[in-house]
């Protein structure tokens, strides 16, 4: 195994990644050839604007994009098509919005029971109260439902339900972007917490450099589906970036300039 | 500071609330709001369910029901807008007073072209000819960078970008010269390069025609770098005033919370500081 | 003594609002609670629920409302006007009590329904969900066979079923569901593709989960809600349908009471005994009438675009 990894470079490695998606008669290439690899428990983030493919490299990887050229590999190994059970057990994933990415008819308790009956886990019950200790929800949200949860507190349950199933690989598309700032900082540090603990390897997706700077220690930026540039974290600190691309986000990233 | 401090105020607020009685009970997103705004950037920062953007509906009178807004005075360059009749108050929000929203994509008509839309806005003010009316069209575009206005004038909003979008949303907001502009969340949707230059075109609009403008934002950071004085609130009540040059003296534990629990690049990798909610502040 | 009756009411009533449910089975009761409460508060939905609730009373408890057997003939007292002779809504050709036939109707008329109900909103879910979640060719195939019912008129296609399968109230019934089911799969397909790209179909997806269980407890909770109030909005509509068929003569044979059918035989008598059709065809309105203003406020409840809020 760890003679795989050192060959291919990474827990995650993906090489010239293409994602197009057909459209009647338009093609849209939404990823243009992108390589990058993560170590194994390293946190790498993808940043960019809309359009510029980041979420799309995210869905590509849990088989919720279409894969046209380029090729994926966890550990060294290439990935079943169509991902199968044991893909889930591995990677994870955490969606954006938290209003979208609950059910909205499914109770706390049966969106965190549900993978682990997938996954046929003997002792569901304290397996669901210690998750939700986990995210640091109080045990009385267990029976309520989506809409009856603030936008933070959906999102630990997102959080939860990606966790529950013990996974190896954590993606997160854009975790804390539909929150308020206050709750962005509550659920970062949740993040960066659980991370130490459950030893994960996390890629993160956000249009924020801050944020990216402040969870990641390598980063991509990205624009128009192609790779801009790649950086780690003390050449961001010290602006030093060769793009200028790179170098406006760090302007906008301060606010506005008179 | 600027020269419209000493004049009376173009907008005075006091003891401005929103109610909504539901059957499910009696909620207040507003309570007891009072300020007043010259012709300046004024800045209303709060989270979601602070109440800025009701206060924002609830200047132009744009409440819904069930809700119902009250004040003991908003006034608006000394006219009362609580006693005016809709018809009257109609054309004050044409005219002197206009909002800009969040998503361009609600505020236009989508299945009318762009020019079309502006030509209509121009001639309800104005009595003028087409032709006239497509130059003004022509012109204003052009007032806020749109670099080639021929073909957006001749395009339906969803051809537009979203950054393009809200530049033709606050072109037509401007037709009539108002006095005061609201703008709620106006470059939240959009990507942050581009939400650089659209505040670039408010800013520049504001300064040469000296409106006044209130700029209501989640966004501390963006509200501090771009207005003059900032209102923050929490819960539907102001709880600090402040310069926004002088921000960082803010002392509000409310306020402070807010600035220090943003993630800064390069800032030493600790847990970010987690604002402590006190049921006192509300 | 009234306290100790209020006690254990109020926390019942505790219970069921309680915004942190202990249990699974809380958490249901009180979604169902608040339902109930959002439909009450409705007056027409409560002038429906009364409707319905009677017909099912008077079928439950038939042979003590009506006043004779229904069958019961007396030629001696037949064609007699309402109020006459003891008979409260008169009696028709043979003598026999029309609301004694009408209270013995119901029970047909809510066989047909109950029967209906149950059978094609569930083929019309489960063809919509799987055609619209799998997509492709499946969705091509099973779309264009619901095309293929929908495209006659519905009572023909009944007739149609009817005539091949023999006159018969058990066979009417039948052919009602074989006719009834397209609308369902229709309205499931377009909420199944409506919440088909959602992301938390997505996440259960990523959770392994196979095509079945999403089908099955992720899309179909969402449809349930457009089907519910399709059905009860249609139930009019079939109950007219049963009606038709036994107003043809391919229905309800006689003597079994069916509105549909008293129609039918009332119709000869229309312009001397009007009593004899239109009292049961007032019954039918009275429930269609019934049926409609619940699916009404049934929207207004359920609709999870109106929920989400």
């Amino acid at each position: 195994m760890s003679e795989a990894q050192h060959m291919t470079g990474g827990k995650i490695a993906v090489s010239d990644l293409s994602v197009t998606f057909v459209q009647g008669r338009r093609r849209i290439r939404a990823v243009k050839g992108v390589s990058f690899s993560v170590k194994p428990l390293e946190s790498f983030g993808l940043v960019g604007e809309s359009g510029s493919g980041k979420s799309t490299v995210l869905r590509a990887i849990c088989g919720l994009a279409p894969v046209s050229g380029g090729d994926i590999r966890i550990d060294g190994g290439a990935i079943q098509q169509p991902r199968d059970k044991a893909f889930a057990r591995r990677v994870q994933m955490v969606f954006q919005d938290p209003y979208g990415s609950l059910h909205p008819r499914h109770t706390i308790d049966r969106v965190l029971s549900e993978p682990l009956s997938i996954h046929r886990f003997a002792d569901r019950e304290e397996r669901i109260v210690q998750a939700l200790k986990d995210v640091g929800l109080d045990a009385r949200f267990r029976f309520r439902l989506p809409h009856q949860l603030s936008g933070g507190q959906r999102q630990r349950v997102a959080i939860a339900r990606a966790l529950i199933v013990e996974p190896e690989i954590l993606l997160l598309d854009e975790p804390t972007s539909a929150l308020d700032a206050s709750i962005q900082a509550e659920v970062l540090n949740l993040l960066n917490r659980l991370r130490e603990e459950r030893s994960l390897t996390v890629i993160m997706v956000s249009h924020d450099l801050a944020v990216i700077d402040h969870m990641c220690e390598r980063l991509l930026v990205m624009r128009g589906g192609e790779a801009v540039e790649a950086l780690d974290r003390s050449s961001l600190a010290d602006r030093k970036v060769s793009s200028d691309y790179t170098r406006a986000l760090l302007t906008a990233s301060e606010g506005y300039v008179r | 500071m600027s020269p419209a401090s000493s004049e009376a105020p173009l907008l005075d607020v006091k003891n401005l609330r929103v109610r909504f009685e539901t059957t499910r009970g009696v909620t207040e997103a507003v309570r007891g709001v009072s300020f007043t705004v010259g012709r300046e950037r004024i800045g209303i920062v709060g989270e979601s369910g602070s109440g800025k953007s009701m206060t924002g509906r609830a200047i132009l009178r744009l409440v819904r029901p069930p809700g119902i807004a009250t004040a003991d005075r908003l006034a608006f360059q000394g006219t009362d807008l609580m006693a005016l009749s809709e018809r009257r108050m109609r054309a004050m929000r044409g005219r002197r007073m206009s909002m800009v929203m969040q998503d361009p994509k609600y505020s236009l008509n989508p299945v009318m072209r762009i020019g079309r839309q502006l030509i209509e806005a121009l001639k309800v003010h104005e009595r003028i000819s087409s032709k006239e009316a497509q130059r003004r069209a022509l012109d204003m575009l052009a007032d806020v960078q749109i670099r080639d206005p021929e073909r957006v004038l001749a395009a339906y909003p969803h051809e537009l970008s979203g950054g393009m979008g809200q530049r033709v949303m606050i072109a037509m907001m401007l037709i009539p010269r108002p006095d005061l502009l609201i703008a709620d969340e106006p470059t939240s949707a959009l990507d942050v390069t581009v939400q650089l230059e659209v505040l670039r075109i408010l800013d520049d609009l504001v300064k040469d025609r000296g409106m006044g403008l209130i700029f209501i934002s989640h966004d501390l950071r963006l509200v501090s770098t771009f207005c003059d004085r900032v209102l923050v609130m929490y819960l539907g009540r102001i709880v600090e005033e402040i310069e926004a040059s002088r921000l960082d003296e803010a002392k509000h534990p409310y306020t402070r919370g807010l600035l220090e629990c943003l993630p800064e690049i390069g800032a030493p990798r600790t847990p970010l500081k987690v604002l402590k909610r006190d049921a006192a502040w509300a | 003594m009234s306290e100790t009756v209020s006690k254990p009411a109020g926390s019942v009533k505790a219970w069921l609002t309680s915004d942190t449910p202990g249990s699974r089975l809380q958490a249901r009761a009180i979604n169902l609670w608040f339902a109930w409460s959002d439909l009450v508060r409705n007056p027409l939905a409560v002038v429906g629920l009364v409707i319905i609730t009677l017909l099912i009373l008077m079928a439950v408890f038939a042979p003590l409302i009506a006043s004779d057997p229904p069958n019961q003939q007396n030629l001696a007292d037949r064609l007699m006007a309402p109020g006459a002779g003891g008979h409260l809504l008169g009696t028709d050709e043979l003598g026999r009590d029309i609301w004694s036939r009408i209270v013995y109707g119901s029970r047909v008329t809510l066989q047909v329904v109950a029967l209906v109900a149950l059978t094609a909103p569930v083929f019309g879910l489960v063809v919509g969900t799987v055609a619209g979640t799998i997509g492709g060719w499946t969705d091509r195939v099973l779309m264009r066979i619901t095309d293929i019912f929908l495209a006659f008129p519905r009572l023909i296609l009944a007739l149609a079923f009817v005539a091949a399968l023999g006159p018969g109230i058990v066979n009417a019934i039948f052919a009602i569901a074989l006719t009834a089911w397209p609308p369902y799969a229709r309205v499931a397909r377009a909420e199944t593709l409506s919440v088909r790209r959602a992301d938390y179909i997505a996440a259960a997806r990523l959770q392994g989960a196979g095509t079945l269980r999403i089908i099955t407890g992720h899309i179909m909770p969402m449809c349930l809600s457009s089907v519910i109030i399709r059905v009860t909005l249609d139930m009019a509509g079939i109950i007219l349908t049963a009606a038709g068929l036994g107003f043809l003569g391919l229905g309800a044979q006689p003597p079994l009471a069916e509105w549909g059918a008293m129609i039918s035989t009332g119709r000869q008598y229309l312009l001397s005994h009007w009593w004899v059709a239109t009292m049961p065809g007032l019954a039918i309105l009275i429930v269609s009438l019934g049926f409609n203003l619940l699916g009404d406020s049934l929207r207004d409840v359920l609709d999870p675009r109106g929920a989400q809020k």
